[in-house]
């Protein structure tokens, strides 16, 4: 339906990212696996359970759920690297950052601690290292330190069945409609991240819909900076409206009081 | 003048301050993690829900009576001005201690300054803060002069005075709103019944609210700690104007519900539409008793109305940051004992602190810095009292 239509060029040519096919996904967990390795997180005992979410060791987790007719999918939660991120817009000291080639990254040096970030990211991505006396944000940065060197983030390296694709978003939105063109039967026709939150970087394709795996289902297509921006931008109106408004009204308040006062006098 | 006696009070004031530096001491020794319950999924708690968002709306009383005495000057009022402007800088002053205890880099706090982002609702809500702390200061400061006889030097801030009370009234607006606009980036997270486009507005409106009935609570307050009379005619009068705004709060409540169609939400029984009713229940008690004239000259009656509302709003702030965010967050989230009594120990500083002023400085003496041009108006008798 549609193979062959053009593909979106308005984005900035090098935005790149991660396409996530989750009939692919065997469940491995190779690419938590890569990931680890990738940002010398700590590997944990091979018997040691799996994380149910991010944390400050995992900026990505494979997540099994259970469906009635697809039987188990897997699906990964990592950052979706908004084209426009509600995180960067939250952030007061630009600790986080949408870089040319789509990594939100983050500086430890700026950040402050205020976890508006937390409130403001639609898929619950930021995590913190709460017992540290010197806590950080943690999560998925795409891996921009191997993204500098030329390579591709751990995940994508790491992945055996091409479940976890590297490479420009235009050129991975083509493949993903492609493949839901060529495999209606396998596809629901939804590619998560192409849309929601205005765009995102990391895209997904899957059997089932995304709202059965019960999370991002609250996430609206709207960039969310626009909706904060709107109060922002007002700001300086504000200040001069309320700044003449309020200098204007006492004037002519306390000039009709002085006038009463001295036409009491009078009488 | 002050008895060194042990009483009762004063062993409980000595326990709360001395846990609240123990607690300190671990959590800044120890981190966030082990004093506090927050966790990823709910990242701000008691500290951001209570002593940030609703310690600012609590000390909203100054800009609120700075406009209603000083700016369209009514004179009735100016008694309750100075009182309510000291209280400000000492909630604006906790806000900022609760901060540093809040923030994870706390250090890190003057990148705000250096290199901010003024896209961000949190930028807004600081730079805001921390400049309104600076008015408030020079707002009181006159009563420090009076204090020490620095006539000339009271004269030249009194020369200033307008513009301050205008600035802080302009600086209040922006943040009392944003913080409310704080919650416009998680449309998906915070509950419909709380999430509007006109959450800065119901916060500035409801910021008016509180101001005016904190007001009120921190009179019968200093009536009965500080043996001052309670100013019982400029209290009418306030609850006049705070009439006016809870109408006004409730008529865009009742505007913001019908124009969403969320009505249906409001009693279908869930866990977030009990809170909503019981929240805004508050507001609706308290609208008779000020509506009667009666009941509005009674101090009983006033200062119930006035604790009410305080709690009404108040509520409203942690439903929005906790009670609103749960459902997408999925996670419970209950303060530990050690969250609870930091807040605890910050009031009381705060309180200790407004206390010490009270007795000390020219607060409650006279309406304010600039009374004495308009000297006729304060003899009408409201604003005389007689310190302990």
């Amino acid at each position: 339906m549609t193979r062959g239509r053009a593909i979106a060029t308005t984005d900035s040519p090098r935005r790149r990212g991660l396409l996530f096919d989750l009939t692919r996904c065997i469940g491995c967990r190779s690419c938590m696996h890569g990931c680890r390795h990738a940002n010398d997180l700590p590997i944990p005992a091979p018997d040691a359970t799996p994380p149910e979410e991010l944390d400050g060791d995992n900026f990505t987790a494979v997540l099994p759920h259970e469906d009635d007719d697809a039987g188990t999918v897997y699906f990964r939660r990592l950052c979706m690297h908004c084209a426009d991120p509600a995180c960067v817009s939250a952030c007061p000291v630009h600790a986080l950052a949408k870089r040319d080639d789509g990594a939100v990254v983050y500086d430890r040096d700026l950040c402050i601690g205020c976890r508006y970030c937390f409130v403001a990211c639609p898929f619950h991505v930021p995590t913190y290292t709460w017992t540290r006396t010197a806590p950080v944000v943690r999560k998925c940065f795409l891996c921009a330190h191997r993204l500098d060197a030329g390579q591709i983030p751990g995940c994508a390296a790491a992945c055996p069945t091409g479940a976890t694709v590297f490479g420009p978003r235009d050129v991975l939105l083509h493949l993903a409609r492609e493949q839901i063109a060529a495999h209606p039967d396998r596809y629901v026709d939804h590619i998560l991240g192409e849309h929601e939150a205005g765009g995102t970087d990391v895209l997904m394709i899957a059997s089932i819909p995304f709202a059965d795996l019960g999370i991002w289902t609250d996430v609206i297509e709207r960039p969310l900076p626009e909706l904060t921006w709107m109060v922002q931008e007002k700001i300086p109106y504000v200040i001069g409206t309320g700044g003449l408004l309020l200098g204007g009204l006492y004037w002519v308040i306390n000039r009709r009081m002085r006038l009463g006062r001295e036409g009491g006098e009078e009488s | 003048m002050i008895r060194r006696r042990i009483t009762v009070t004063r062993v409980i004031l000595a326990i709360i301050l001395l846990g609240g530096l123990v607690i300190t001491v671990r959590r800044f020794a120890l981190g966030l993690g082990a004093v506090t319950n927050l966790s990823d999924s709910t990242p701000w708690g008691l500290w951001v829900g209570f002593d940030v968002i609703s310690g600012v709306a609590l000390a909203s009383g100054g800009f609120t009576m700075a406009f209603l005495a000083h700016i369209s000057g009514d004179h009735q009022l100016r008694p309750l001005a100075r009182p309510a402007i000291l209280t400000a800088l000492i909630g604006y002053l906790l806000v900022v201690m609760s901060l540093i205890y809040d923030l994870g880099l706390p250090w890190h706090m003057l990148n705000v300054v250096l290199n901010p982002n003024i896209h961000s609702v949190m930028f807004e809500v600081a730079w805001c803060v921390m400049l309104y702390t600076m008015v408030l200061f020079l707002e009181f400061l006159p009563s420090v002069f009076e204090r020490f006889r620095a006539e000339r030097w009271r004269r030249w801030l009194h020369a200033a005075a307008v513009p301050l009370y205008v600035l802080g009234i302009v600086l209040s607006t922006l943040h009392q709103s944003s913080l409310g606009s704080l919650y416009l980036i998680a449309p998906g997270k915070l509950h419909p019944l709380w999430y509007t486009e006109m959450l800065p507005l119901m916060f500035f409106l409801s910021a008016l609210v509180i101001g005016m009935a904190m007001v009120m609570v921190e009179a019968s307050l200093s009536a009965r700690f500080l043996q001052h009379r309670l100013p019982m005619d400029a209290l009418a009068r306030l609850g006049q104007y705070l009439l006016f705004v809870v109408l006004l709060y409730v008529a865009f409540r009742v505007q913001d519900l019908t124009y969403r169609g969320v009505w249906d939400r409001v009693l279908d029984g869930s866990y977030e539409s009990t809170f909503f009713v019981v929240e805004n229940l508050l507001f609706l008690i308290a609208l008779p008793i000020l509506l009667h004239p009666g009941w509005r000259r009674r101090p009983a009656t006033l200062i119930s109305a006035g604790y009410l509302l305080v709690i009404a709003v108040v509520m409203h702030r942690l439903d929005v940051t906790f009670v609103g965010m749960r459902r997408a967050t999925g996670a419970a989230y209950v303060p530990t004992l050690e969250e609870f009594w930091i807040s605890l120990f910050l009031v009381t500083c705060g309180a200790l602190v407004f206390g010490l002023a009270a007795r000390t400085l020219p607060v409650f003496e006279r309406g304010d810095g600039h009374a004495h041009d308009d000297a006729h108006a304060d003899a009408g008798g409201a604003g005389r009292h007689r310190l302990a």
